[in-house]
């Protein structure tokens, strides 16, 4: 076992003691980048070589300078008797939609290729102060709009490190694949309608959506505003919630990250699921894909590999001293997609408007006499597909005369999911649950170019994580074995608004219970 | 199958969107743009409770959760060079773009 293959907690105690340094850490982990990454993604790619098939390309920019001198800095601090924070040393990768001032941010894709952040956005900022090392910015889809990664302008795209011929999930798939190939020890990704937890379930990792407004969205190039929530991937619970206790809080420099005070969601960590109540609901054994022609749809089961981990992860918790309450009714689960393709489109359309070509991000080279003809030449040569799908999406369903019937009735549908939610976590209703227990995707690792192209198919691969962003609710993914073919399986703990000590107390003790099982021995393909 | 966007839609939506396509780009876009309305067509049927108030985002902002708006004042960029450095095409700290066309009203 290398340093970058510790655990945060571990790693960073190791430094703190002086017993390894910091930039013996950054080492550790860069060697692995060298030998598991091969090229990073890049605008001009050319051909996908034989060698490319076999890495994993997780990062757009590596910045080995800067985290030389920032491991340099905590070396020194903890040499002079200083306190470097509590993630000391532990190097981290950040999905290439927060800035990072002095650094590319380029949201993977061409319109931003060339824009270099003027400052440095709050999640970042704070994990640098608690000593983390950033060691640069890793690969996703295209302005976050996909599940699989495969619509970054910047190719090679991240692949699965459990079977490269797989893709890593999304759109924080370089996250994902960065910590669970330890190129990283912890990532920074965000979550509009999976983005955080599917990676984390496709790559064996653990991955958390906080509650929207736990975390500070400033800094963050906009998906959906009203969705997104930033949020930490990691290899073990303890280390999500470690990560947990450095992002969050509020941000006078973001008006929706609320004012809770601070809390230590290590504190309870391991106190157990004795009396928890945790809640199932066939709602989420069963998933809805709609003919893309007629657009009617074919319920089908769950994958059974896949129910089966969830309803063993049910009865260890059980056995554990959890209530499990079966049959919770979650009706407007399978409305979640339909609501998100309006919400989200609306959302991205707006937000997209502010590139132009005229005060950061790509232009045109062509000569333009006219300001309309630079807009239209810059954003089309500029955005990819996924960004354009949206744009025009979102102008459709948002235009006066359709708003009515699409963007309204989608508002009050969120408002329904939402209520399901409330009833099932009220402490004077009927089920009274502190988790709802589901598993985190509808299928495992895809192969990559199945579902690309399909923008509807693509979509749905978020079926079962998309409610709790539409809830607003905090959602925690975390690995429950394989399938038959050794791709990792996810479950996901749904909680009430803050609730995160509680599915992170939750998550911890599954983990503790399972620590010797011989699925937990079993090493990422690249790394065999 | 069931194509809500027209020809003459599509291109009214990217005229709008500021957006220049090739034709392969224009064929891809509208057949799925065509699909996803499809997918989204039962949001119709969704029978609603008219008492649902609209939110602007899942969780309720309470006033205890919620922060303080700052005062509205003035306050100097830390960097503005910066700024406006990223821009394509600058004179002088200003941002050049290309003519802007103008329309004479009645």
């Amino acid at each position: 076992m290398q340093l970058c293959d510790l655990s945060a907690l571990e790693l960073t105690i190791k430094i703190r003691q002086r017993e390894v340094s910091a930039v013996e850490a950054l080492d550790s982990s860069l060697e692995r980048i060298r030998a598991v990454d091969g090229r990073p993604g890049s605008l001009k790619p050319g051909q996908l070589t034989a060698e490319d098939q076999k890495t994993l390309h997780a990062f757009i920019t590596l910045t080995e300078e800067r985290a030389r001198r920032q491991a340099e800095n905590v070396d020194q601090q903890l040499a002079a008797g200083e306190d470097p924070g509590p993630l000391a040393g532990v190097p981290f990768t950040v999905k290439d939609l927060f800035c990072v001032q002095g650094t590319p941010t380029t949201a993977a894709s061409r319109i931003l290729a060339n824009f270099v952040a003027p400052y440095t956005a709050t999640p970042i900022a704070r994990m640098e102060a608690a000593g983390a090392i950033m060691l640069g910015k890793v690969n996703l889809d295209e302005f976050a709009y996909g599940s699989s990664t495969e619509s970054s302008a910047f190719q090679p795209a991240a692949r699965n490190p459990w079977n490269t011929s797989r893709v890593p999930g999304g759109s924080s798939g370089g996250s994902a694949v960065s910590v669970a190939a330890g190129e990283a020890v912890l990532s920074i990704g965000t979550d509009t309608a999976g983005s955080i937890r599917q990676p984390a379930a496709f790559c064996g990792m653990v991955g958390l959506k906080p509650t929207y407004g736990r975390v500070s969205r400033y800094g963050l190039i906009a998906f959906g505003s009203s969705l997104d929530c930033p949020g930490p991937i990691a290899r073990n619970v303890s280390d999500t919630a470690a990560m947990l206790n450095i992002i969050a809080g509020p941000d006078s420099r973001d008006n929706t990250a609320v004012t809770l005070p601070p809390e230590d969601f290590l504190e309870k960590l391991e106190s157990g699921v004795k009396g928890m109540r945790i809640g199932l609901s066939p709602d989420y054994f069963r998933i809805a894909i709609p003919d893309p022609q007629t657009g009617e749809y074919c319920q089908q089961p769950l994958p059974e590999e896949i129910e089966t981990r969830v309803r063993q992860t049910a009865e260890l918790l059980a056995s554990l001293g959890a209530i499990i309450v079966d049959d919770v009714p979650m009706p407007n689960t399978r409305y979640g997609i339909p609501a998100f393709f309006v919400i989200s489109r609306v959302e991205a359309a707006s937000n997209l408007h502010r590139f132009d070509g005229v005060k950061y991000g790509y232009r045109t080279p062509q000569k333009m006499t006219d300001l309309n003809k630079m807009y239209r030449l810059s954003r089309g040569e500029g955005f990819g597909l996924q960004p354009k799908l949206r744009i025009l999406m979102g102008m459709y369903v948002s235009a006066a005369q359709y708003s009515e019937q699409y963007y309204q009735r989608a508002l009050k549908v969120r408002a329904m999911i939402r209520r399901d939610f409330e009833q099932a976590f009220d402490k004077a209703g009927k089920y009274q649950l502190d988790a709802l227990l589901t598993p985190t995707t509808p299928t495992t690792a895809f192969s990559i170019g199945d579902i690309y192209g399909d923008s509807v198919l693509m979509q749905f691969a978020d079926q079962l994580t998309v409610p709790a962003n539409h809830a607003g609710i905090p959602g925690l993914s975390i690995p429950a074995g394989f399938d038959g073919q050794g791709l990792p399986i996810g479950v996901q703990l749904l909680g009430p608004d803050f609730s995160e000590a509680s599915l992170l107390r939750i998550g911890r003790a599954y983990e503790m219970a399972t620590t010797e099982e011989a699925w937990r021995q079993i090493k990422p393909q690249v790394l065999r | 199958m069931n194509e809500k966007i027209s020809i003459e839609t599509f291109e009214h939506l990217v005229e709008l969107a500021a957006l220049a396509l090739s034709e392969e780009e224009a064929v891809y876009l509208r057949r799925e743009l065509n699909h996803q309305l499809n997918a989204i067509e039962e949001l119709a049927a969704i029978p609603l409770d008219e008492d649902l108030a609209l939110t602007a985002h899942g969780v309720p902002y309470t006033a205890a959760i919620s922060p303080v708006m700052r005062a509205d004042t003035w306050q100097p960029s830390e960097n503005p060079e910066e700024i406006i450095r990223q821009a394509p095409q600058t004179d002088f700290g200003l941002i050049v773009v290309p003519d802007i066309p103008h329309t004479d009203l009645d």
